[in-house]
């Protein structure tokens, strides 16, 4: 008896549907399995993680705040995958998109410019993680350079650039001395949705990136090329579409959607720019996007799910006294059944009872 | 495969004497695709000490029945005899066991390792010490020079065939297959593979010699068995034949119906293709060399030839997938287009169907409507100010469906649901219903149906006589003689001259196809 793994004759839209759930399942159960081996009662664990953030007011509200970079990101990623483009560092291009926006902040600070300054920010933010998406995507249209390295790798340079700026020429010379550049002026900071709380109009501008890449996808000619040159490359050609376009393209956008979260995240939550402004935002709405099945509305739900697990991260530090590099864990086992579980959706397990015995020779 | 050979043993115990019965004798094989006959009841018997040559059009079963005696595929129905004993090829290994070897035409070498490393991992453990001494020895006493320490990636290509060559010998196998083998080597390589095949053939082995070179069959094998539409047309001398005698056997000798309406009044010339050069980026890719014709409007010309012989890389210049430097050098409608998009020709009023349906005329999860975009999206209602009107795409699809009567299970189906001939009609269908002044078509009725070819070339003939320029490059000559009205011959990158179908003599045809009497071919498949 053996089990094989057999193609199915068509693709299963019912497992196209499942294979997330099914993911997220195995990795509560792994999870369970990790909190009982760190001598944690799991079931309790899960529940601090998983459940109690949705019964607080305020954690349903930082998950939507945290929910807000994840799907900007993942929207554009989910371009570039379908389009067979790999972008890896959107990481990188959150950062320099905060770092651009931030540059304007930084120098109307104390000026009384007007409410035209955070429009600028949001710009400059979005111009600068498409500029700097360029980079790994011309390397690989002009010299064949994998962009997956070089797009991870500018991550790094970035990281290095922000540390840079905000401990040498940007920092705030009343910061006592803090790697930090100055509070953002009101202008320079994104208006709340509701007063006093920490939701902010991002959440609407994530919205609408949602609702534009859905027409984009489902409606526009451009979407109908990006998803055959992913899909059928050859076909692609014959249609007229040149790859090499679209892979330039599709960076820049998702480029520039990173670069918005970034200068949205700054002007929004932390008013300032400083080493340490991304939890690992660009490398977690890689998961998201794959998550939601690299489909706008999918990743909607999925960067809610992902920000719960941020959220829970925290609160399961606080009361179960357990790492919060936890929860990178979390992500990376949750990444790691996503792409397994999508198997399933081309391919089904069987039985075979009589194995096949390749008879040699009769 | 060591146990496979002891339990081969008993049969080998009493070889009855080798010229009583053949070695391998395949009786009424035959291999079934579908509905699609690749191989029809064949019979063949291969003699010790036989160079046998298999010759016959792409698309006759080739392939196909080699294949099946080498175990890579299993016959529908029929069976092989070996020293007269049935027996089942169940796999390559099987095959391997009773004494068979063989040499692709495609290699399948490790450009890192050494020659004897890649020899190596065919073998068993058991097999390995002093490896480098036998390959040297066997490579030495046949005639096929190998220095076991070197790495594959400094050899050319006759000596990477070398190594496949000795792999099998090394075996020590009773017949060995091969595959075109000269396709990629030189003359001056070929004469010295010559020279170890009738070594290997004094031995007392037997050659299986695939090959659509008339020549080179003539001046080596002892039997010939051609094939054609999946069956045998013939087993004769090769010596005691013609080029052109063999020729018109495997082209067909029976003219089929030919449409007279001869006086058919063609147009201005549309399509002008003038001394168009063009070299693939890949490397195995055939080089164009001086295509040079005239296509006129209400004409349809048909593009014979073997495949492999620079056909796609002339449909990827005419179409615009690939670009010619000159843009002169490919021009429609008297328009310079050799450095057009294919959008930007789509425009111009031209059209192309390529051979492969799935994969590149349409993607295959994806839905017909959407399919239907991947050309009309140059010039259609279907897209508007860059958004989809999916209510057209249905629409056209529906029209399609009607004028070409495409059979499917609903109404909007992915493209790969859909059965070869149903998609094809449905590709050619999509083309023609956007009334193109230009078509361009490569292998209209590649596996497909008789029902559905009839219909496709009929489809073909009706848009020429509506004055369109028609261009169909197939490796059918029967479907080209049906259908053209002139006719030229593709080999090696190069065209012969276009001739009137009706006049044009099928033997004279055929040599041209297996390079004979072609203007200054040059081997293009040479390195």
């Amino acid at each position: 008896m053996q089990l094989v793994l057999e193609r199915r004759p068509e693709r299963s839209r019912v497992m196209a549907l499942a294979s997330p759930l099914i993911a997220v399942a195995l990795t509560l159960a792994t999870g369970a399995a990790l909190f009982a081996l760190l001598g944690k009662p799991p079931v309790e664990a899960l529940k601090i993680y998983f459940l109690d953030p949705l019964r607080d007011p305020w954690a349903l509200q930082e998950i939507a705040v945290k929910a807000t970079p994840l799907v900007l990101i993942a929207v554009g990623l989910a371009l570039c995958y379908l389009a067979n483009a790999w972008n890896i560092g959107a990481e990188g291009q959150f950062l320099i998109g905060a770092i651009c926006g931030g540059w304007l902040a930084v120098k109307t600070h104390g000026t009384d410019a007007g409410y035209w300054v955070l429009l600028a920010m949001l710009l400059l933010g979005a111009i600068g993680g498409a500029l700097y998406a360029a980079i790994p995507a011309l390397f690989k249209v002009r010299f064949g350079a994998s962009e997956i390295l070089t797009s991870l790798m500018l991550v790094y340079v970035a990281e290095l650039l922000l540390d840079y700026l905000t401990r040498g020429p940007w920092r705030d010379p009343k910061g006592f001395n803090f790697p930090t550049t100055a509070e953002f002026d009101a202008v320079a900071t994104m208006p709340m949705l509701i007063e006093g709380s920490r939701l902010h109009f991002g959440a609407i501008i994530a919205l609408i990136v949602v609702a534009g890449a859905t027409v984009v996808l489902g409606r526009t000619l451009k979407g109908f090329e990006i998803k055959l040159v992913g899909a059928a490359p050859r076909a692609a050609r014959f249609a007229g579409f040149s790859d090499k376009t679209l892979t330039v393209v599709t960076f820049l956008i998702s480029g520039a959607l990173a670069g918005l979260a970034g200068i949205v995240e700054v002007s929004a939550t932390i008013n300032h720019l400083q080493p340490n402004i991304s939890p690992g935002y660009g490398f977690t709405a890689i998961i998201v996007a794959f998550l939601g099945r690299l489909n706008p509305v999918g990743i909607l739900i999925a960067a809610l799910f992902l920000a719960l697990t941020f959220i829970g991260g925290e609160s399961a530090q606080i009361s179960l006294k357990v790492p919060l590099d936890l929860t990178k864990v979390f992500q990376g086992i949750l990444l790691f059944y996503v792409l397994a579980c999508d198997t399933l959706i081309l391919y089904r397990f069987r039985l075979v009872f009589a194995p096949k015995v390749a008879h040699g020779v009769r | 495969m060591a146990e496979a050979a002891v339990a081969a043993a008993p049969t080998l115990e009493i070889p009855p004497a080798p010229d009583e019965v053949p070695l391998l004798e395949a009786v009424s094989i035959t291999k079934l695709y579908g509905d699609f006959v690749a191989n029809d009841a064949i019979n063949l018997e291969i003699w010790p000490a036989e160079v046998h040559a298999l010759l016959g059009e792409n698309g006759a079963g080739k392939s196909t029945l080699v294949k099946m005696i080498y175990g890579l595929l299993q016959p529908t129905a029929g069976e092989f005899r070996w020293q007269g004993q049935p027996i089942v090829l169940s796999g390559p290994a099987a095959a391997r066991a009773r004494g068979i070897g063989m040499v692709f035409q495609h290699f399948s070498l490790f450009e890192q390792l050494t020659v004897a490393e890649n020899v190596a991992l065919g073998l068993d453990k058991a097999e390995l010490a002093g490896l480098d001494e036998r390959v040297r020895e066997v490579s030495r006493s046949y005639g096929l020079p190998l220095e076991p320490k070197r790495e594959v990636w400094r050899l050319s290509v006759g000596e990477r065939q070398r190594i496949e060559i000795v792999r099998c010998l090394l075996q020590d196998p009773k017949l060995l297959i091969l595959d075109e083998p000269t396709s990629v080597l030189t003359p001056q390589e070929a004469e010295q593979l010559f020279r170890t095949l009738r070594v290997l053939r004094k031995e007392g082995r037997a050659i299986l010699y695939i090959s659509h070179k008339l020549e080179e069959v003539r001046a080596l094998c002892d039997t010939a068995t051609i094939l054609r539409g999946g069956k045998v047309i013939a087993t004769c001398d090769p010596r005691s034949e013609t080029a052109q005698s063999l020729a018109s056997m495997m082209v067909g000798g029976e003219v089929g119906a030919v449409r007279s309406d001869g006086a058919k009044k063609l147009g201005n010339p549309r399509l002008v293709v003038r001394n168009l050069n063009y070299t693939p980026d890949d490397p195995h890719g055939v080089k164009l060399d001086g295509i040079t014709f005239e296509l006129a409007a209400g004409e349809i010309l048909g593009v014979a030839g073997v495949a492999g012989n620079g056909q796609d890389e002339l449909f990827a210049v005419l179409s615009g997938e690939a670009l010619a430097d000159d843009p002169a050098a490919v021009r429609i409608d008297t328009r310079d287009a050799g450095r057009l998009s294919i959008t930007e020709r789509r425009r111009l009023g031209a059209a192309f169907v390529p051979e492969e349906r799935l994969g590149h005329a349409t993607a295959p999860r994806f839905k017909l409507s959407e399919n239907a975009l991947i050309s009309g999206h140059a010039a259609s209602p279907m897209v508007r100010r860059g958004f989809i009107d999916r209510a057209q795409a249905r629409a056209f699809v529906d029209r399609i469906t009607k004028a070409y009567d495409v059979r499917k299970g609903k109404p909007d189906p992915e493209a790969v649901s859909l059965s070869g001939g149903n998609l094809q009609k449905y590709v050619v269908g999509r083309e023609i219903l956007r009334e193109p002044r230009l078509l361009v078509v490569s292998q209209p009725t590649w596996g497909v149906d008789a029902g559905a070819a009839a219909a496709i070339r009929q489809a073909i003939i009706d848009l020429a006589a509506r004055g369109a320029a028609v261009l169909v490059m197939s490796q059918d000559l029967d479907e080209l003689y049906e259908i053209s009205d002139r006719l030229v011959v593709m080999c090696a990158g190069r065209l012969s001259a276009p001739r009137q179908t009706r006049r044009a003599d099928r033997g004279e045809i055929g040599m041209l196809m297996a390079g004979v009497g072609m203007k200054g071919t040059a081997n293009a498949a040479r390195p």
